[in-house]
């Protein structure tokens, strides 16, 4: 069974549900997946700190809840300092440059992928499409669900009349994130140890 | 968001366990719900309220959960297909009204998405502990059909089901979700109109005059007449006759009580619903229901890796409970482990239909997550040592 669990954390109100929702859909109805979301539901989905979780398989999946996240993306300082300990050793970790700091002696074989999605979200004149640029950058360093599933993903889960936006600024993090594969970014840090 | 002409949206879709219960119940016909909006139930009628007026629905937030309860009978005599729908702390306030609805056979869904409790406990974290309440909530003897969904998918397709069966055997059912059900976001295919099979309503085909609202032919449920079309009846929570009147004496009773159970009782085989899987060479048997079944699916993965012989037996439908068909499988294998979001409910019947001839291990929880499959997996092996 080829299973990737995937946590998105960050505040509440940037839009880290909805992120999760553009993900799983884009598996499970957009490409040939299984996706189960699970969110944190409370106070904390309202303000602070706050997560999504994704299991996506080729299989059905059992388990609804990450364990171990294959992969971590995240919005916040306290989302990083909270989830990476969580995670594979082996994971992918896709975080906001301008907002999270790595927290020191992370293992080497820990994959790191940074966008200032901030900044690129104030170029398109709206911050709160942040997260939508973020899952653009998530569909070019991931290879877990194929990015034109993303794409309808998004189209079909962002509000009525915001879709083109969302779709610019979809494109503008898979752009920044096809850079930086090719390593022709200077804010990305692609560990190759 | 437009559906066909019946406001069914055919498709794939993503949605959480409380919008595809909101959307199977459209599915089923449903075209009235009154309820008071409770974590975390709430999404259930927020959709609703969104949908109803595309589906000629009608929702009606009402001042508290006694009145829904008694609103949706009412909607049902006058020939709608109602439910209410809530959680523990607002089911516990309908249960009265439950008890009605078994007395006087109202067709009708209660939903309850299970939260911790007892109060108003963890709203918005999981339980499976109004098990028993489901069952025995209300005075007096009765029975009702419990239906347990483990994914959003399920919720689609069960509270159509549950709908179904409510028609069929004239009682309220109960649709018992919990949290994370609720808020679980998966895939939900919704198919073509043409291929929801929904059970009608047991309308009388005799002309007024003729018809006696609680005479029952040989399956113990009688047919149903709506108000206003010209039929008499006579409606009460009091012991009834086959006219509907009251007749308070120990004989009235004893024919209608029995026949409200024995309607249940005797068709416990067409009513039960369950998953087997891996049974044949099983020597434990791990039984679930809820959420607590797709945790064992992962525990028992694990434990045939082992080689350990176990199986798993998911109820669909709780009650009434398929005593006969426990107590067969009791004398093929060695235990039932039993996992449950609640201190130990549901394996008081495993434990009584299993009387001895085998161990029942209770996996208790006492809510606000879902086991770590870690534990269920520990139970199996030790099960089986």
């Amino acid at each position: 069974m080829n299973t990737t669990e995937i946590k998105i954390g960050g505040l509440g109100g940037q839009g880290v549900i909805l992120s999760g929702m553009i993900i799983g859909r884009g598996a499970c109805i957009f490409d040939d997946k299984y996706a189960t979301l699970t969110q944190a539901f409370g106070p904390e989905a309202r303000g602070s700190a706050c997560s999504a979780q994704v299991v996506i398989s080729d299989e059905l999946i059992e388990y609804p809840y990450v364990e171990q996240p294959d992969i971590l993306m995240v919005l916040s300082q306290e989302a990083c300092t909270r989830f990476v300990p969580e995670m594979s050793p082996t994971g992918t970790l896709i975080y906001e440059g301008q907002l999270v700091k790595l927290p020191p002696s992370l293992p080497e074989t820990l994959k790191r992928f940074a966008i200032p999605a901030t900044r690129i979200a104030e170029e398109l004149r709206r911050r709160m499409v942040v997260n939508i640029v973020m899952v653009g950058f998530f569909a070019a360093v991931t290879e877990v669900v194929d990015a034109a599933a993303l794409r309808k993903s998004v189209e079909a889960s962002v509000p009525p009349g915001t879709e083109e936006l969302n779709l610019i600024a979809f494109e503008r993090g898979l752009a920044y994130g096809q850079e930086a594969l090719a390593g022709k970014t200077s804010e990305s840090v692609v560990s190759r140890k | 968001m437009l559906g066909d002409n019946d406001g069914i949206l055919s498709g794939a879709h993503f949605l959480d366990g409380d919008h595809a219960c909101a959307e199977g119940a459209i599915a089923a016909g449903c075209n009235f719900v009154a309820g008071y909006p409770i974590t975390p139930s709430t999404e259930v009628v927020e959709r609703l309220a969104w949908r109803f007026p595309g589906t000629g629905g009608t929702f009606i937030q009402m001042e508290d959960e006694i009145a829904s309860s008694i609103a949706i009978q009412g909607a049902v005599w006058a020939g709608a297909k109602a439910m209410t729908v809530s959680s523990g702390p607002g089911i516990s306030l309908m249960l009265e009204h439950i008890g009605l609805a078994a007395m006087t056979e109202v067709p009708c869904v209660f939903v309850n998405v299970q939260r911790g409790g007892p109060s108003t406990g963890l709203p918005t974290l999981p339980a499976q502990a109004d098990m028993m309440q489901a069952r025995w909530g209300s005075h007096g003897d009765y029975e009702v059909i419990a239906l347990v969904p483990n994914s959003p998918q399920e919720c689609f397709d069960l509270i159509i089901h549950a709908f179904n069966l409510s028609e069929q055997y004239r009682v309220p059912v109960l649709f018992m979700m919990d949290e994370v059900i609720g808020h679980m976001t998966e895939k939900v295919v919704v198919p073509p109109r043409d291929q929801i099979k929904i059970t009608p309503r047991r309308y009388t085909k005799l002309p007024p005059g003729e018809y006696e609202p609680y005479r029952a032919g040989d399956d113990l449920v009688p047919d149903f007449a709506k108000a206003g079309d010209g039929h008499r009846f006579h409606i009460t929570g009091l012991t009834h006759n086959e006219k509907g009147y009251p007749v308070m004496n120990a004989e009235c009773q004893e024919q209608l009580v029995c026949r409200l159970v024995d309607k249940i009782r005797t068709n416990v085989e067409q009513i039960s619903f369950f998953h087997e899987d891996g049974l044949e060479d099983a020597d434990v048997v791990v039984i679930t229901y809820g959420i607590s079944s797709r945790v064992t699916m992962r525990a028992i993965r694990e434990a045939r890796k082992k080689g350990v012989k176990v199986g798993h037996l998911r109820l669909v439908v709780v009650w009434p409970f398929p005593e006969e068909y426990i107590r067969r499988l009791a004398k093929q294998i060695e235990a039932f482990v039993v996992p449950e979001i609640n201190l130990g409910q549901v394996v008081l019947e495993v434990e009584r239909c299993a009387a001895g001839t085998c161990d029942v291990i209770s996996i208790q929880h006492a809510g606000g997550a879902v086991h770590k499959p870690r534990t269920i997996y520990d139970a199996i092996v030790e099960a089986v040592r």
